[in-house]
C-alpha cells in the first residue's frame, strides 16, 4: 500500500531537484524579493523590523505560487497524468503525496532560508524564530490550496496567471494569521498562540479540502 | 468463465461533435482486435473511452470475470501517443516508478510480470538503463514506454499506433510480446493503420458517418 506512495514521493522530489525542476527557482525568487525591500524602503531600521514579517510572508506566498502551475501540467503534457488517472490508486492520496513532495522541494527551502533573509530586515531573534515557525506551519497550506488552482488550470496553456488569480484570494487568511502570529511574538500584549493555532487549523483544513477538490478537478480535466 | 471485455451501446462526443455512436464490441481472453479506419474517425477516442479517460456519452464498458474492486480502465494498460517519460530521470528510474505506482490487474498464475531489468532486456534497451531518458531516440523512448506493459500485469492492452517510430526488429519483437500476452490469456485492442504482426486478429473498421 505504502510502496507506491513512496515511489511517487521520491519521483516528485527527484524531478524538482534535478535539471529543469522548480526547487531552486522559488528560493532564488524569494531571495530576490527580500533583498530589494531594504533598498526600496530605505535605511529606517525600525520600519524594516515592523514590516519584516509581512514582507517575508508575502515573499513566501509569491515564491510558492511561482512553481505551482507545473504541479499537474508537467504530467499532463507528457501523458503521465492519463496513466495516473487509470493507475488504480486513490487520486486524493496521489494529490496529497504530490503536494507533500512539492512542499519539501520548494516550500521547505523557503522556511530554511527565511531566518537568514530576516537579517536583511533587521528582525530580532525572537521575531526570526516566530516567522520561521509560522512559515513552517503555514506554507503547506499555500501549496495545498494552490493544488486546487493547479488542477483547475491543468488543461490551459499558460494557466499560471489564472492560477494566481484563483489562488491568492483563498490564501489571504493564511497570510493574515501567519503575519499576525509572527507580529504577536514581539509585540507584548497580543497573544501569539491564538493566531498560530488558527494558522495550524487552516493548514489542516486545506490538507483535507485541497486533495479532495484537486482530485475532483483532475477527473474532469481528462479528455 | 473466461475474462471478457464487453462494451455496449458506446457513443462518444468530443467538443460537441459525435465521433461514433452505438458501438458494441466483445473481446474474449486471448483475442486481439485491430481498430482501423481513416484519420479522425475516432480510433484514439475509442481507446480513450475504453481506458476510462473519456466519459462515453452513452453506453457501458465492463470486464466480465475481472477484479470487482477495479474499474474497467484499471484493468487496462494504455499505450498512447505520449510516452509518459520524464527526461530528467534515468531509464530505470522511469520504469521503476511505474512498476511500483501502477496497481496490477488480476494476477493469476498465468500473468507473470517481468522485473524492470528483464523488460528492458526484452526490448533491447538494457544498455541504456542508467542514461537519463532525455538522451533516448524516438524509437528508444517508445520501447521504454512499452516496457511499462511488461512490468505490471494487466489483462487488457490498449495500444494506439503501437508500431510508430519502431524499427523492423523492434516491430517483430513487439509482435512476439503481443503473442505472448495473448497466449497468457490477455486481450489487445490496437488502433492501427498497419496489419498487426499476429496470427489471429479481429478487425473493427470505423467509418466516417455519412
Amino acid at each position: 500500500m505504502s510502496g507506491w506512495m513512496g515511489a511517487l514521493f521520491l519521483r516528485e522530489l527527484r524531478l524538482s531537484l534535478r535539471v529543469g525542476g522548480g526547487a531552486l527557482i522559488g528560493v532564488l525568487f524569494f531571495l530576490a524579493v527580500i533583498t530589494v525591500i531594504p533598498f526600496g524602503v530605505g535605511p529606517d531600521l525600525n520600519l524594516l523590523a515592523l514590516i519584516g514579517p509581512a514582507v517575508l510572508w508575502i515573499g513566501a506566498l509569491l515564491a510558492t505560487l511561482l512553481g505551482l502551475d507545473r504541479l499537474f501540467q508537467a504530467d499532463r503534457d507528457d501523458g503521465s497524468l492519463d496513466l495516473m488517472l487509470m493507475a488504480g490508486r486513490p487520486l486524493e492520496v496521489l494529490v496529497l503525496v504530490k503536494c507533500l513532495a512539492h512542499w519539501v522541494g520548494t516550500g521547505l527551502p523557503l522556511v530554511l532560508s527565511a531566518p537568514v533573509l530576516s537579517i536583511f530586515l533587521n528582525l530580532e531573534p525572537l521575531a526570526i524564530g516566530a516567522v520561521a515557525l509560522t512559515l513552517l506551519v503555514g506554507t503547506p497550506a499555500l501549496t495545498l490550496i494552490g493544488a486546487i488552482g493547479a488542477a483547475l488550470t491543468v488543461s490551459l496553456r499558460r494557466g499560471g496567471l489564472l492560477l494566481a488569480v484563483l489562488v491568492v484570494p483563498f490564501s489571504i487568511p493564511v497570510l493574515i494569521f501567519g503575519v499576525s502570529a509572527s507580529g504577536a511574538a514581539v509585540t507584548e500584549p497580543t497573544p501569539f498562540l491564538t493566531p498560530f493555532l488558527l494558522l495550524a487549523a487552516l493548514t489542516l483544513i486545506s490538507a483535507v479540502v485541497g486533495p479532495v477538490a484537486a482530485a475532483m478537478a483532475l477527473r474532469f480535466s481528462s479528455d | 468463465m473466461t475474462m471478457r471485455l464487453v462494451a455496449e451501446n458506446l457513443s462518444c462526443e468530443r467538443g460537441g461533435r459525435r465521433v461514433f455512436s452505438d458501438l458494441a464490441l466483445t473481446l474474449e481472453a486471448g483475442r486481439a482486435l485491430a481498430v482501423t479506419g481513416p484519420n479522425g474517425v475516432g480510433k484514439s477516442s475509442l481507446l480513450r473511452v475504453l481506458a476510462g479517460l473519456v466519459q462515453p456519452a452513452s453506453g457501458s464498458i465492463r470486464i466480465e470475470d475481472g477484479d470487482p474492486e477495479l474499474s474497467a480502465g484499471e484493468h487496462c494498460h494504455y499505450y498512447g501517443h505520449l510516452d509518459a517519460l520524464k527526461p530528467a530521470l534515468s531509464v530505470l528510474e522511469n520504469l521503476d516508478f511505474w512498476t511500483s505506482f501502477l496497481a496490477p490487474g488480476r494476477t493469476g498464475a498465468r500473468w507473470q510480470p517481468m522485473t524492470p531489468i528483464e523488460a528492458l532486456e526484452a526490448l533491447g534497451i538494457d544498455h541504456a538503463g542508467d542514461l537519463p531518458a532525455a538522451y533516448l531516440s524516438a524509437g528508444q523512448r517508445r520501447r521504454l514506454a512499452l516496457a511499462r506493459l511488461l512490468v505490471v500485469a494487466r489483462p487488457v492492452w490498449l495500444l494506439d499506433e503501437p508500431t510508430s517510430a519502431l524499427d523492423a526488429a523492434s516491430e517483430a519483437r513487439l509482435g512476439e510480446l503481443m503473442s505472448d500476452h495473448l497466449a497468457a490469456g490477455g486481450m489487445i485492442v490496437a488502433a492501427t493503420h498497419q496489419t498487426m504482426p499476429l496470427a489471429e486478429v479481429g478487425t473493427l473498421r470505423l467509418e466516417a458517418p455519412a
